[in-house]
């Protein structure tokens, strides 16, 4: 085909707006990043999270989650009057297919999306032989899977079951929290597919995080306080129940 | 989800340790155990026990040698387990795992081997031949002078290094109970009686196996069984053995009176997945009854007949409440979630780098080992007596 001046004045604009588009799916580059400069966490809202499982596809699609295994879940409590400190719990493939529908009987649901809670003291962090497992500047629990020889101290070590021994590669595997989204300035890939919101990426260190009014002005907790792990993720209106 | 009984977070469903970080403890702890019976004479001038002394010296290297292969074929990456000494991770219990081997093989084990070998080897590469007499005087490392008064220097510097390889081999073992007893994350694990209970355990079961494997090599060799020696060792067997006992029950008690939140899982775990290896096999056919066969023959004055066939049995008993005692700690403290919510169940298979053959494989390995050592370094003392040649001029 024979491009003439006014076929290519026609083309251009549809290639600029074609190139709009793949510019836009490209992570912006952040050479400016300063790891001192943040702390990275995650706020959870019970109340908003629906169980759709968005989160946890998003993350098995974004890093390559091997079937079977769970950087992010969601877990559907059922708490009756008698067993308030015994739940029931489930969490189908993760939840990752959305919940069975609930029988409309005594007590209540909700569901709990989990993760990685990059404990600022970690135990997995401790107990890694080779150092393979650390901590980032801006407060993200890392695996160099170079240099993890595969113990799986770290996965006896996590008082939350956030980790695995990925089945391919032979190393500790678990969330990043997206490291390689959150240094370009992107959120991560579960709170970007989060359909209510349930999800916030938040970073302590930048004083204009809505986390700071958040925390300040409803009841947050973490899970298992008691192993005094410090975690970094953060949940609105979580039940007693949920372990 | 097939073998999950209430709710396991996900990524728990399978174990990561199997059946080969059973085998570890297992194995360090019949070293830990063998060379403190082999102490016992040398520091603690226990007479009686002394025809097992050198065996028992033969008999921890041999499984100190295969020690650390379940943890290298456990891991992912083998290859890189070099890391844990070029880069050891300070706050990790499991990085001075190198550290501790490696000084316990060569600083201890071997030292006071060679020393205590050291005139045999002498007169063995004087009157081998061959490559064998190649192989003894390799083995001398140069120092043939068979003086008395070298011969002193050894017994003085063996004694000293058998001083500090008591607390080696507490090190040793109870830095393995730490591996365990130091994870928070899991109540079956977290106790401060863990190592403690690791050591008395790892005694137990290495006096129990020098016990049997002196009682076979005895019989292979058509010699008398010193019954002096098996009585006094059986007896020290049965005093630890009532010791790791009550510790173990302590911990039990303890955790059964408190009562916390985690109870009602293990309590479940107990009664059901474990009840076999836990109840049956550990405490009753491995604890109580070698305990009371040993404490019988205490009381009663049992044919020399008779308190041998009870010293095998107890000992085999032993070292199978030992295993499963090990097997209790590391497969049952992955079976339940740590929600405590669920329990998931651990099949063990056959063919596999981490299956039941290569573990039966690597529990025969320090048999045949032994078996090479006995055949190197004869233990015997007819053999240790072979008759040395005058000293060499300048002695």
């Amino acid at each position: 085909m024979k491009i003439t001046r006014r076929h290519l004045l026609l083309l251009l604009p549809a290639a600029a707006v074609a190139w709009e588009s793949v510019l836009a799916g490209t992570p912006e580059q952040s050479p400016n990043y300063t790891m001192t400069e943040h702390w990275w966490g995650m706020l959870i809202d019970i109340s908003k999270c629906i169980g759709c499982g968005n989160c946890v596809r998003a993350c098995q699609e974004e890093n390559d989650v091997p079937d079977g295994f769970f950087r992010t879940w969601v877990e559907r409590y059922h708490v009756d009057d008698w067993h308030i400190t015994e739940p029931q719990v489930i969490s189908p493939d993760g939840g990752k297919n959305g919940f069975p529908v609930a029988k409309e009987d005594e007590g209540k649901y909700f569901f709990v999306p989990k993760l990685c809670n990059h404990c600022a003291d970690s135990p997995c962090t401790q107990v890694c032989p080779v150092g393979a497992t650390f901590i980032s500047p801006d407060g993200v629990v890392l695996i160099d899977q170079t240099y993890c020889m595969g113990c799986a101290y770290c996965v006896q070590a996590c008082p939350y079951g956030c980790r695995y021994i990925h089945p391919t590669k032979r190393v500790a595997d678990k969330c990043t929290l997206c490291y390689h989204r959150i240094t370009k300035g992107l959120t991560t890939a579960c709170c970007e597919a989060c359909p209510t919101g349930a999800r916030q990426l938040a970073d302590l260190k930048n004083p204009a995080d809505p986390i700071h009014e958040f925390l300040k002005t409803h009841s947050i907790h973490v899970l298992k306080p008691e192993m005094a792990t410090n975690p970094k993720v953060f949940y609105n209106d979580l039940d007693g129940s949920v372990r | 989800m097939p073998g999950v009984e209430g709710y396991m977070y996900p990524n728990e469903v399978s174990l990561y340790w199997s059946v080969l970080i059973v085998l570890y403890p297992y194995i360090t702890g019949l070293v830990a155990g063998a060379f403190i019976l082999a102490s016992l004479e040398r520091i603690f001038h226990v007479e009686a026990v002394k025809p097992t002394y050198r065996l028992a010296l033969l008999t921890a290297l041999a499984f100190l040698l295969v020690a650390p292969l379940p943890l290298q074929l456990h891991l992912g990456h083998p290859e890189r387990s070099y890391e844990m000494y070029l880069t050891p991770h300070r706050t990790s219990a499991m990085a001075m795992f190198g550290f501790v081997y490696l000084w316990y093989l060569m600083a201890v084990l071997v030292v006071e081997i060679w020393l205590d070998f050291r005139a045999d080897i002498v007169a063995l590469s004087q009157t081998t031949t061959g490559w064998r007499r190649l192989m003894y005087r390799i083995l001398t490392l140069g120092s043939t002078d068979v003086s008395e008064r070298a011969l002193h220097i050894d017994e003085r510097v063996g004694w000293f290094v058998t001083l500090i390889g008591i607390p080696s081999a507490f090190l040793l073992h109870g830095y393995v109970g730490f591996i365990f007893g130091s994870i928070k994350a899991n109540p079956w694990w977290s106790s401060p009686l863990m190592p403690v209970v690791f050591i008395f355990s790892a005694m137990v079961s290495g006096i129990a196996a020098v016990m049997l494997v002196y009682m076979a090599m005895m019989r292979l060799r058509r010699e008398p069984i010193d019954m002096r020696c098996v009585d006094k060792i059986a007896q020290y067997m049965m005093y630890i053995f009532v010791i790791d006992f009550s510790l173990e029950m302590l911990d039990l008690v303890h955790r059964i009176y408190e009562a916390d939140e985690s109870f009602r899982s293990l309590n479940f775990m107990v009664h059901t997945k474990l009840w076999f290896s836990q109840v049956i096999l550990q405490i009753c056919i491995g604890t109580i009854v070698p305990i009371s066969l040993i404490a019988l023959v205490q009381i009663v004055k049992f044919s020399e007949k008779w308190r041998k066939a009870i010293y095998v049995v107890s000992g085999s008993l032993t070292l199978i409440g030992v295993l499963a005692m090990r097997w209790n700690v590391v497969i049952g403290g992955q079976l339940f979630s740590k929600s405590f919510l669920g329990y998931t169940t651990y099949k063990i298979a056959l063919v596999t780098r981490e299956g039941l053959l290569v573990s039966i494989g690597l529990m025969i390995l320090p048999l045949v080992i032994l078996a090479v050592l006995v055949k190197i370094l004869p233990p015997w003392p007819e053999k240790s007596a072979v008759s040395l040649p005058a000293p060499s001029v300048g002695d």
